[in-house]
C-alpha cells in the first residue's frame, strides 16, 4: 500500500500540494505515482516567477518507461523550483512527501486548495482506479 | 527444446578509438596535402577532431566483429510485430547500387536519368494499383515522414476550401505513437477514441466524435491489435459524413497486399512503409521510405517531386506543375536508392506475388497463434482471425510466476530468436506482438512454438532463469536507469 | 515461389492445425465486397536474371557523365570497405535496437557515431543521425523552439546564402506550427550574408539564426562576427555545415565566443554514394544542456547485471512511442545503414584522410575555377573566399550553355537562375578530390567550344 499523509490535500492526477505557514502552496507527486513511474531519471521545473493557470501542465517527471506531465491544480505564480533534483531525482522516489516536493507557487485564489481531495477521498480514488 | 541452442556469438569489443596509435592512417587516398595558404586563418580549425588512427584490416576486424554482435534478418528469426521483418532479397541491393545508379547526381539532368526516372514512373504506377489511390508521391523518407505528409495534405485540403476550422485529428487508442506525434507537428489537436472489446474501433465513440471541428482520423487496417476493422466502410461513411478525410497507416499493409486496397476502403491517403510491406532493408534502424497515395481529392496537394511521362520521356514535376502541393519533405526525392530496391521487388514478385505475400504472411501468423494456443498460450483476441500478426498476453505468467513479456522476450534471445515487439501496443497488458512474414519456414515457426513453451515451463519451474535473462548474449541485461542518469554519450579519452 | 518457402503438404499441414479449408478463408473477416480483383496495373513477375537484365540496361543509358555538380550532395572516393561491411546482413537486415542485448553491435556502432560527429562539429553530444540534411535543419528548427525558453517569438532567420531547397524543406516541415521565417539578403559582391541585414533585427526577440557554412554559393561566411550578433541579441545560433570541410574549418562549438547552440548538416559527403539523392542521412549536435529537447535516438554506455559495460537507447522518454502527441518529434528511424557507412568512413579516413580530402577539394576547386574563368565570356560571381564550391557567371543565359554540355557528356553545374532569379547567367561548380586535371581541361576545353557555337541568347 502506497503512503497517503492525511495533512496534505490529492488531484485526481496524483499531485500533492501542501499548505505552507507563508500561504504558498508546495506540489509534488504521490508515493503512488512515483512508484508506477519506477526510477525517476529526470524532472523538469518550471522557472521561478512564471505564470501557471490551474490545470496547466507545470512540470514533467520522466522515468526510463515514461514521461509524464505534473498539473497544478491551482493558478498562481512560481515561487521556487526544487533545484536538488536536477542532480538527484531519485528524491522524488525516495521521499515523495518531503524532499522530491516539485514547485511552490504563490496561488492567486487561496481557497481553491480547500476544493481539493483530502486524503481519504484520494484513497478512495485510488481504489477505484485499481479496479 | 530443453537447452537453449544460441551461444554466445562473441565476446563484446573494444570502442573504435582504443584501437588507436597516433599517426596510424588507414589508407593513403590521396598525396600528402599541405593547409590551404589561401583560406582565412581564423576560419581554420585549431585542433584535429576526435576520429580513430587505425589500419584498415583493424577497421575491418573491428566492425565487423561489431556485426556479429547484432541479431538480423539474416541470421536470426526476427518476428517483431508491427515491424514487417522479412527477407531483403540481395538482388534489390546489387541492382540499386549498379555503378551508374550509385554515381548518379541527383541535380543531374533529366536527359541523364531516363532510366532511373522510368524505374521510379513504374514504381509509382505499380503503388497507385495495389494501394486503389489516384496518384503516388514517393518523396517521403521514412514511414513517419510519409504521415506528415499525409497529415499536411489532408489539413492543406480543408485550408483550400475555406475550412479553416477544421483541425481535429481522431486516432484510436491502439494507434503507433507516430499517429499523434505527427498530428501535433502538424499543428492539429487529438481526438482518441477508444478500441471496443473486440480489437475494432468502438464506432459509437467515432459518432460521438466527429464534428464540424474534424479534419480527419488515422487508422491503421488491420489494427495495430492485430485484427481486420470490421467496420471500415461504416468507420469511412461516418467521417466523410462530417466532412472529414481518411488516413489510412500503411504500418500493416503486408497483411491485405493483394487482397483489398486501401482506396475500396474509402481512404483519402495513405503512407506506404516501402522498408516492410516492399522489403527494402531496415538497416538497423533506417533508411525507411515512406512513399505517399492519395485519392483525387488530394492529388493536387501531394508533396513534389513526383515523376511525370509525357510520350516516351519522363520528367521531374515541381511546385510549377503541383502549385498547391504541400512543398518539399528532403534535399532531393527522397530515399532514391531505396525506392530502387523496393521497384526491384515489386516487378520480381509481379502481380501474383504481391497476393501471395499476404497470403503466406497470413497463414503463418494463423499458424503460430494456433499452435500456441493449443501449448496453452492467451490471445489478447482469441475469438478473431489474426492478420498478419497477433498478440499474446501474458497476464497470467505475469500474476502466477512473477515472469512479465520482457523476461519472456529477454529469455527468446537466448534461443536464439529475436523478441516479438513487447508493451506496444499500450492497451493490452504484458503483451507481445508477434508478426513472423511470409518468407519464414515451417519449421522455424515450429521451433519459435518451442522455445515459447520451454521459457513457460522455465517460468513454473525456475523462474529466476527467465526473470534475468539473457545469459547467453554478449551482454546480459543493461542498467537503463544508470544509463539516462549518468549520461555517457560520447567516448572520452582516458585522462 | 520467389521467397516462400511453403510446401503444399506444408500449407495443408498448417491449414489443419489452424482448423481452416484454405488460405482464402484466413480472410474472412474482410467484407466480400472490398476484395480485390487481379492488379492489372502490376506487371507479372520476373526472375532474378530478367529484371537483373532491365536494371542494367536502364542503368547504362543514364552512363556515367563527367559531374561538377554539388549543391548538397558531393561525389567523393568510397573506400571500398565501407560498403562491404555496411552491407553485411547483420547490419543492412537488423532493426532499430529495442533489444539492447541482441543489438550491441548496432548500438556501439551508433555510440561512435555520435562520438566522432560530436568532435567533428565541436558539439557535447550528437543523436543517432537524422533523414537528411535539409529534413535535420527542420528539426533543428523545431528544436530551438523549444529548447528557447526566453523567446516567445518562434521567429527564425533563413539567409539567402542558405541551401534554397532545405528552406523550402524547412517550411514544409516546421512551418505548420506557427512559425514565422524571415529571409536575409546576401551581398551581391562577396555572395556572403551582407553584415547589414542583420543589423534591421538589432534589439527584437528572435529564436534563432541559420548560418550555412559554407554557404550555398560555396562562399565562407563570417561565422563569429554573426554567431556574436546573435549572442548579443539573445538569439540561438543554428550552424548548418559541410562534414567534410570541417576537417580544416572552424568547429561551429568554437564560433563567436561560447560557439552555436545546434549543428545540422547532409552526411552524405561521408562515405554515402550519390544515388539519386537518397539515402543519405542528416546528422545533429548540441550543447549537453539541450540534450532531452534533440529529436531522433540517441545511444548512451552503462553497465550490465555483471558489471560489464554495454549499450542501449537512452533518453527514449523524448520519443514518439512514449510521448505520443508530446513526443519532441514524429521520428522513429535514425538513417542506421548510412550512419553505419559514415563510421566506416571516418574511421578509415582518421583525421588526417578527411583533411586530405578537404585540402584536395579546396584545391581541384581553385584550380577549375582559374581554368574557367580564362575562357572568354566567363567569371567568377564572387570575391569571397571558397571551399570546394563557386559561382561563374557567363555572357548569356546558364541554360543553354548547360544543356549542350550535357549533351557532350558533361554535367556543368547547377544553373542558379532556378533559385535567384538575379542569377540566370550564373552557375554554381564543384570540383572535389575526384577530379583529375584532365577532367578539368576537358571540362574547360568543351565550355570554351560551347561557348563559340551557342548563340547568345
Amino acid at each position: 500500500m502506497s503512503k497517503i499523509p492525511s495533512d496534505i490535500r490529492y488531484t485526481k492526477s496524483h499531485e500533492w500540494v501542501r499548505k505552507l505557514p507563508d500561504g504558498t502552496l508546495e506540489l509534488g507527486i504521490t508515493d503512488h505515482a512515483q512508484e508506477a513511474l519506477g526510477d525517476l531519471v529526470f524532472v523538469e521545473v518550471p522557472e521561478v516567477g512564471r505564470e501557471i493557470a490551474a490545470g496547466e501542465a507545470c512540470a514533467v517527471v520522466e522515468s526510463v518507461k515514461a514521461a509524464s506531465d505534473i498539473y497544478c491544480p491551482v493558478a498562481g505564480v512560481v515561487t521556487a523550483g526544487n533545484t536538488a533534483l536536477a542532480d538527484t531525482p531519485e528524491l522524488v522516489n525516495q521521499d515523495p512527501y518531503g524532499e522530491g516536493w516539485i514547485l511552490r507557487a504563490k496561488p492567486t485564489d487561496a481557497s481553491v486548495f480547500n476544493a481539493l481531495m483530502d486524503a481519504a477521498a484520494y484513497a478512495k480514488h485510488l481504489e477505484s482506479e485499481a479496479h | 527444446m530443453t537447452s537453449p541452442s544460441h551461444k554466445r556469438v562473441a565476446a563484446p569489443e573494444k570502442v573504435i578509438f582504443e584501437h588507436s596509435r597516433p599517426g596510424r592512417i588507414a589508407l593513403a587516398q590521396l598525396p600528402a596535402a599541405t593547409r590551404p595558404a589561401d583560406l582565412p586563418q581564423d576560419l581554420l580549425r585549431s585542433d584535429r577532431p576526435l576520429l580513430p588512427e587505425v589500419s584498415e584490416l583493424q577497421a575491418v576486424r573491428h566492425f565487423t566483429r561489431l556485426s556479429q554482435l547484432n541479431f538480423s534478418i539474416d541470421t536470426h528469426f526476427y518476428p517483431l510485430g508491427s515491424c514487417t521483418m522479412k527477407y531483403n532479397p540481395k538482388a534489390c541491393n546489387s541492382l540499386a547500387l549498379l555503378p551508374e545508379f550509385a554515381a548518379r547526381h541527383p541535380l543531374a539532368p533529366e536527359s541523364h536519368g531516363q532510366g532511373f526516372l522510368a524505374c521510379m514512373y513504374e514504381l509509382q504506377e505499380m503503388l497507385k494499383e495495389v494501394t486503389g489511390m489516384q496518384g503516388v508521391s514517393l518523396t517521403p523518407m521514412a514511414g513517419a515522414q510519409g504521415e506528415l505528409a499525409g497529415v499536411a495534405m489532408i489539413m492543406a485540403y480543408h485550408r483550400a476550401r475555406g475550412s479553416l476550422e477544421r483541425n481535429e485529428v481522431i486516432v484510436p487508442q491502439a494507434a503507433h505513437g507516430t499517429n499523434p506525434a505527427t498530428a501535433t507537428m502538424c499543428g492539429c489537436e487529438l481526438r482518441e477514441i477508444p478500441n471496443g472489446p473486440d480489437g475494432d474501433v468502438d464506432v459509437e465513440a467515432l459518432r460521438n466524435a466527429v464534428g464540424p471541428r474534424t479534419a480527419g482520423i488515422m487508422l491503421t487496417n488491420p489494427s495495430t491489435l492485430g485484427v481486420f476493422e470490421r467496420r471500415i466502410v461504416e468507420v469511412a461513411r461516418i467521417v466523410h459524413e462530417a466532412g472529414g478525410l481518411l488516413y489510412y497507416d500503411g504500418a500493416n499493409l503486408n497483411a491485405i497486399l493483394g487482397k483489398v486496397r486501401p482506396g475500396d476502403m474509402g481512404f483519402d491517403v495513405i503512407h506506404m512503409n516501402l522498408h516492410k510491406t516492399f522489403s527494402t532493408p531496415h538497416g538497423g534502424g533506417g533508411p525507411g521510405s515512406g512513399a505517399v497515395g492519395v485519392g483525387k481529392r488530394l492529388l493536387p496537394f501531394l508533396p513534389v517531386p513526383i515523376v511525370g511521362r509525357e510520350g516516351d520521356r519522363y520528367r521531374w514535376l515541381d511546385e510549377r506543375d503541383v502549385p498547391q502541393s504541400i512543398g518539399r519533405l528532403s534535399a532531393f526525392m527522397g530515399n532514391a536508392g531505396v525506392l530502387l530496391r523496393a521497384y526491384v521487388y515489386m516487378r520480381m514478385l509481379g502481380r501474383e506475388g504481391m497476393t501471395r505475400v499476404a497470403e503466406y504472411a497470413t497463414l503463418n501468423a494463423n499458424y503460430m497463434l494456433a499452435r500456441l494456443m493449443a501449448a496453452g498460450f492467451d490471445a489478447a483476441y482469441p475469438r478473431r482471425r489474426a492478420s498478419h500478426e497477433f498478440i499474446l498476453t501474458l497476464k497470467r505468467q505475469a500474476r502466477d510466476h512473477g515472469v512479465s513479456a520482457m523476461d519472456f522476450a529477454k529469455r527468446l534471445l537466448d534461443y536464439g530468436f529475436h523478441a516479438p515487439t513487447t508493451y506496444f501496443p499500450l492497451l493490452v497488458p504484458e503483451c507481445l506482438l508477434i508478426e513472423p512474414t511470409e518468407t519464414e519456414a515451417l519449421e522455424d515457426l515450429d521451433a519459435f512454438v518451442e522455445a515459447m513453451i520451454a521459457i513457460e515451463r522455465e517460468a513454473e519451474d525456475d523462474p529466476d532463469k527467465v526473470q534475468s535473462a539473457p545469459h547467453d548474449l554478449p551482454v546480459r541485461r543493461l542498467d537503463d536507469v544508470r544509463a539516462a542518469k549518468q549520461l555517457d554519450l560520447v567516448w572520452k579519452p582516458a585522462a | 515461389m520467389p521467397f516462400i518457402p511453403h510446401t503444399e503438404p506444408d500449407v495443408r499441414a498448417m491449414l489443419d492445425t489452424i482448423g481452416a479449408r484454405s488460405i482464402d478463408a484466413l480472410f474472412d473477416e474482410i467484407p466480400a465486397e472490398l476484395k480485390t480483383r487481379a492488379l492489372e496495373g502490376v506487371p507479372p513477375g520476373l526472375n532474378e536474371m530478367e529484371i537483373s537484365r532491365i536494371m542494367h540496361e536502364r542503368a547504362a543509358r543514364d552512363g556515367m557523365p563527367l559531374n561538377f555538380i554539388g549543391a548538397g550532395a558531393y561525389e567523393h572516393h568510397i573506400p571500398a570497405a565501407v560498403w562491404a561491411i555496411a552491407t553485411r546482413g547483420e547490419f543492412y537486415s537488423a532493426y532499430t535496437p529495442y533489444q539492447a542485448e541482441a543489438s550491441q553491435g548496432t548500438l556501439q556502432m551508433i555510440y561512435e557515431y555520435q562520438t566522432m560527429i560530436a568532435s567533428l562539429t565541436g558539439m557535447q553530444v550528437s543523436n543517432a543521425s537524422l533523414y537528411d540534411g535539409a529534413s535535420a535543419l527542420a528539426e533543428a528548427c523545431l528544436m530551438a523552439v523549444r529548447a528557447h525558453r526566453k523567446s516567445k517569438s518562434a521567429r527564425i532567420l533563413l539567409p539567402d546564402t542558405l541551401n534554397p531547397i532545405w528552406r523550402k524543406v524547412v517550411r514544409a516541415i516546421a512551418g505548420m506550427q506557427g512559425f514565422t521565417f524571415e529571409e536575409l539578403p546576401y551581398d551581391a559582391g562577396s555572395g556572403s550574408l551582407r553584415s547589414d541585414s542583420l543589423a534591421a533585427y538589432d534589439g527584437q526577440d528572435i529564436t534563432a539564426l541559420v548560418i550555412q557554412q559554407p554557404n550555398f554559393f560555396g562562399v565562407l561566411e563570417e561565422v563569429d562576427d554573426l554567431t556574436r550578433w546573435a549572442r548579443r541579441n539573445g538569439a540561438f545560433v543554428i550552424a548548418a555545415v559541410n562534414p567534410t570541410s570541417l576537417a580544416l574549418l572552424k568547429p561551429p562549438g568554437e564560433w563567436g565566443d561560447g560557439g552555436v547552440d545546434i549543428v545540422c548538416g547532409e552526411g552524405q559527403p561521408l562515405g554515402v554514394p550519390l544515388s539519386s539523392g537518397g539515402p543519405y542521412f542528416g546528422f545533429m549536435t548540441t550543447r549537453m544542456e539541450h540534450v532531452r529537447q534533440m529529436p531522433g535516438r540517441i545511444v548512451g554506455r552503462t553497465l550490465d547485471l555483471d558489471g560489464r559495460s554495454g549499450f542501449t537507447l537512452t533518453l527514449q522518454a523524448r520519443e514518439q512511442h512514449i510521448r505520443r502527441g508530446k513526443a519532441t518529434s514524429n521520428i522513429c528511424t535514425n538513417q542506421g545503414l548510412l550512419m553505419t557507412a559514415a563510421t566506416i568512413y571516418l574511421t578509415l579516413l582518421g583525421a588526417a584522410g578527411l583533411e586530405r580530402v578537404a585540402a584536395a577539394s579546396h584545391a581541384r576547386t581553385q584550380e577549375l575555377m582559374q581554368d574557367l574563368t580564362r575562357v572568354p565570356g566567363v567569371r567568377s560571381r564572387f570575391t569571397g573566399p571558397r571551399f570546394h564550391e563557386a559561382v561563374i557567371s557567363l555572357d548569356r543565359p546558364a541554360k543553354g550553355v548547360l544543356d549542350a554540355l550535357a549533351e557532350r557528356g558533361i554535367i556543368g553545374g547547377l544553373d542558379l537562375g532556378a533559385h535567384y532569379p538575379a542569377l540566370t547567367d550564373s552557375i554554381l561548380v564543384c570540383a572535389t578530390e575526384t577530379k583529375t586535371a584532365a577532367d578539368i581541361k576537358t571540362y574547360t576545353e568543351t565550355l570554351a567550344d560551347v561557348l563559340k557555337s551557342v548563340r547568345a541568347a
